[in-house]
């Protein structure tokens, strides 16, 4: 069975540069267009991995990771978190809030697979 | 595919760009609301990111500066004031600038780039480290290779996870997955801490995993695995080439400064011998991880997969126009199924028109549904005029705001694309010759600022554009002298206020003493008229001396079907525009009044307006004095000047498909287009404004008639 990814960006670039990544790599790829909607995407979704923005509108991405982690949905699943810089206070916030690992836009397609791959095992 | 998502992050830009410029639009306005301040924020760094996924370097790099400022403003660390909001509006137009180059090629204005970038770093704190656009998260995996790649090390890793690594969703196995697709890997668990079961904290970490990798990766390739559980864990990675490593590299320094290595080195390189790899060692080994377990269960399954929460399609236009086209046909088609049924000999028809009516009632349904398909509210041709006002006014060393107002009334995409030129050129006007210098303004006693307003609405079946300024006016004296200096009236010419006012949309007039570069650009604003002209639309000016000037643009609301009065002028069928007339009446003796040799007026309520011949006016028979013509069409132009269009009668009012006669027959003066009727012949759509302009009649009020005539004089 496919590994499920849930991509939250707000960037259609962004959407597509992982849906066409991902599906190539054979990845079943769901996406919401921000934070709000990923949350109320997931129970549904059922994802095996979260890849998530930090700068969304209505609901940025550390809340997203704070409402998955949280009681309600209380997931267990691996978030990535998509960052422009490669600040540490901002991986280690994301961490602190539940974040398995991060991923550095611009990524290529390798960078993103391998990220995956240490958080799913999963190469596809 | 690479192509197509570039192409969606241009279409993107423009969405964000339009976010970005209304967000600032707001902020100047005074609406420092958090929420308007993030909103710029993320479309910038949305910029930034997808321009960084493409190597558009320059863009990269100005948006970062554009963001890192921005961010402090959402920190709170900078005050909004007049200055800084400024310095974000200028950068918010260079940034549309760097997309329009990274899409279209091109260059920018390099020191206008560069005295920006050091505007925007003024406000940014500290020493800020370098961008650099490394792929992160992959550590040295991918990196060239190393000299010693080829050759196969033997890695001793040892990794005890501490218990907060579990609450990250990281898991042992799937890191040792990695690991073993780096060369072969070695499992072995080391449960030595784990207590009996009585005494086991669930939440605690007892585990220790000692693993042998042999790789010919990088030691840094290794590392790069462990690289999201880092400070989470205790890890030391040991390889058997460490020395061999440091051996190397001191040779490296040895070789540069001309030194042969000692013997020993390769001694220390001999690699020992490699572990039997194990069939399938990480699956065991990870088996009683005290993990979470993954939520594969956590949730019942559901395949839907969810887009967008407003769905949206994009269609080529192409598909729309060919669609309007065939709504088009089914018009006629429908009057040609209408006029035959009337002239069919049956006696009882009541079904057959009701049925029609409905088909009749469901055609301008799909009509109007696919008009709004190519509708759009003006909203972006708006934003951008903000821009245009803000230019023009640093050009000037004017302050003036634009306010705008109906944003939402929406326009065929045509129009909205052919009005950007007018309204950048009337805009530019209002800035250069409308709106007076501060000082003026304060001596006039108004406001230092002048506004400019912009203004969108429907008005009965067309689309009013207005642009209002508070400026000093049309300056009538010095325009009418103009008009004479160049000839284009007489010097004795008598005209009303509303006349001097419209003599700026003669062609070849033009008031600025030099022609600036900012509204000048060698064109005036005849250009402008031609072109709301060429849309079907009219543009007509009022002013008020020290009060400010208004240009009014009246367009169709769609460029294919109207409404129109089918009437018959020397016994051929036309067309007018339901939207110009006013009022129909029947003529008889007592309203006429001959004025002269071919001048009528009709009398209205104790109101005469001239009266035009239409079959005159186009040539198609001579006025008949005698015979009133049997219907007048009382229209109202754009000066709001009343006239009357003698017609011979009025047949139906319906709704007609415009043909355009451009490459037909070239432009017939008095005929705006043509279109197909109910029995398939083609009639005339008349141009009111232009005929009264053609005819003699009606002469006397028309200004450029007028005009014309007294040039020719």
């Amino acid at each position: 069975m496919k590994t499920k990814v849930l991509a939250i960006d707000d960037s259609r670039t962004i959407r597509n540069l992982l849906a066409a990544a991902l599906e190539e790599a054979g990845f079943e790829y769901h996406c919401a267009v921000d934070g709000r909607e990923g949350v109320d995407m997931y129970p549904d979704v059922a994802p095996d991995v979260v890849i998530t923005d930090i700068n969304m509108p209505n609901l940025d991405g550390f809340g997203v990771i704070e409402e998955l982690r949280g009681e309600d949905i209380n997931s267990k699943v691996p978030i990535l978190v998509l960052t422009t810089e490669s600040a540490p206070e901002l991986k280690a916030r994301a961490r602190n809030a539940g974040a398995t690992g991060w991923i550095t836009k611009p990524f290529d397609d390798a960078s993103l697979i391998f990220a995956l791959k240490r958080v799913t095992g999963a190469a596809a | 595919m690479a192509g197509s998502i570039q192409d969606t992050f241009f279409e993107e830009c423009e969405e964000l760009l339009e976010a970005m410029d209304e967000g600032l639009t707001a902020i100047e306005g005074g609406d420092h609301d958090p929420e308007v301040v993030n909103a710029v924020f993320r479309a910038v760094h949305s910029i930034k990111g997808g321009a960084g996924a493409f190597g558009l370097d320059e863009l990269v790099a100005f948006a970062h500066k554009f963001e890192t400022v921005f961010d402090e403003v959402r920190a709170n660390r900078l005050e909004l004031d007049t200055k800084l909001i400024q310095l974000l509006l200028r950068s918010s137009d260079h940034l549309s600038d760097l997309v329009a180059v990274a899409r279209d090629g091109g260059s920018t204005d390099e020191a206008h780039h560069d005295v920006l970038i050091s505007a925007l770093e003024e406000y940014i704190e500290e020493e800020e480290e370098e961008l650099v656009f490394q792929p992160m998260g992959l550590g040295g995996a991918f990196d060239a290779a190393p000299i010693e790649m080829e050759k196969e090390r033997i890695y001793k890793i040892r990794f005890h996870p501490l218990k907060d690594m579990y609450g990250t969703g990281n898991e042992p196995y799937f890191l040792f997955q990695t690991l073993a697709d780096l060369g072969t890997l070695e499992v072995q668990l080391d449960d030595s801490e784990l207590p009996g079961f009585d005494a086991l904290d669930t939440d605690e970490s007892y585990l220790t995993w000692k693993l042998t990798l042999t790789s010919t990766e990088s030691k840094s390739a290794v590392e790069s695995v462990f690289e999201f559980v880092e400070g989470l864990c205790e890890l030391s990675i040991e390889s058997d080439s460490d020395a061999e490593d440091e051996a190397n590299a001191l040779a490296a320094l040895d070789a540069a400064f001309g030194v042969m290595p000692e013997e020993g080195a390769d001694q220390v390189a001999a690699p020992f011998e490699a572990p039997v790899p194990a069939s399938e060692p990480v699956a065991e080994a990870a088996d009683p991880a005290p993990a979470p377990a993954a939520a594969k269960t956590a949730a019942p399954k559901a395949e839907t997969a969810k887009t967008g929460p407003n769905p949206t399609l994009r269609v080529d236009l192409e598909r729309v126009d060919r669609l309007i086209n065939a709504v088009g046909e089914l018009i006629i088609n429908h009057s040609m199924l209408a006029q035959q049924i009337a002239n069919l000999d049956v006696a009882d028809l009541r079904d057959v028109e009701t049925e029609l009516e409905g088909f009749k009632n469901l055609a301008r349904d799909i009509q109007e549904g696919v008009m709004s398909i190519r509708a759009q509210p003006v909203k972006p041709l708006f934003q951008r005029m903000a821009r245009i006002v803000r230019e023009a006014s640093a050009a000037t060393g004017k302050t003036c705001k634009l306010v705008t107002e109906g944003e939402n009334t929406e326009v065929d995409k045509t129009v909205i694309e052919r009005l950007s030129d007018p309204l950048t050129h009337i805009l530019r006007n209002a800035v250069d010759h409308g709106v007076e210098k501060p000082e003026d303004r304060e001596a006039a006693g108004k406001a230092r600022s002048g506004e400019i307003r912009l203004t969108a609405s429907h008005r009965s079946g067309s689309v009013c554009i207005e642009i209002k300024d508070d400026g000093a006016g049309v300056n009538r004296p010095r325009v009418k002298q103009i008009a004479i200096d160049k000839g284009l009236i007489p010097e004795n010419a008598d005209l009303t206020d509303s006349e001097i006012d419209n003599l700026l949309f003669l062609p070849g007039f033009s008031t600025a003493k030099e022609i600036s570069n900012l509204s000048g650009r060698g064109v005036g604003m005849d250009v402008v008229k031609n072109a709301v002209t060429a849309l079907g639309g009219r543009i007509n000016i009022s002013s008020t001396p020290g009060k400010g000037s208004t240009f009014t643009i009246i367009l169709p609301l769609t460029l294919a079907v109207m409404d129109g009065m089918v009437v018959s002028v020397a016994d051929q069928t036309m067309v007018v525009p339901i939207t110009s007339i006013v009022e129909t009446m029947r003529g008889s003796d007592d309203m006429v009044n001959n004025l002269g040799a071919d001048g009528t007026l009709l009398s209205i309520r104790g109101n005469f307006v001239p009266v035009c011949d239409v079959g005159a006016a186009l040539g198609l028979d001579k006025p008949d004095h005698d015979q009133p013509p049997g219907v007048y069409l009382l229209v109202e132009t754009e000066t709001g000047q009343r006239s009357a269009l003698a017609v011979d009668d009025i047949h139906d009012q319906r709704q007609v498909v415009i043909k355009s006669l451009d490459g037909v027959c070239g432009n017939i003066p008095g005929v705006a287009a043509a279109t197909i009727l109910g029995d398939g012949k083609i009639a005339m759509i008349l141009d009111p404004e232009s005929i009264l302009a053609a005819s003699p009649s009606a002469a006397a009020f028309d200004t450029e008639r007028r005009l014309n005539n007294a040039i020719a004089s």
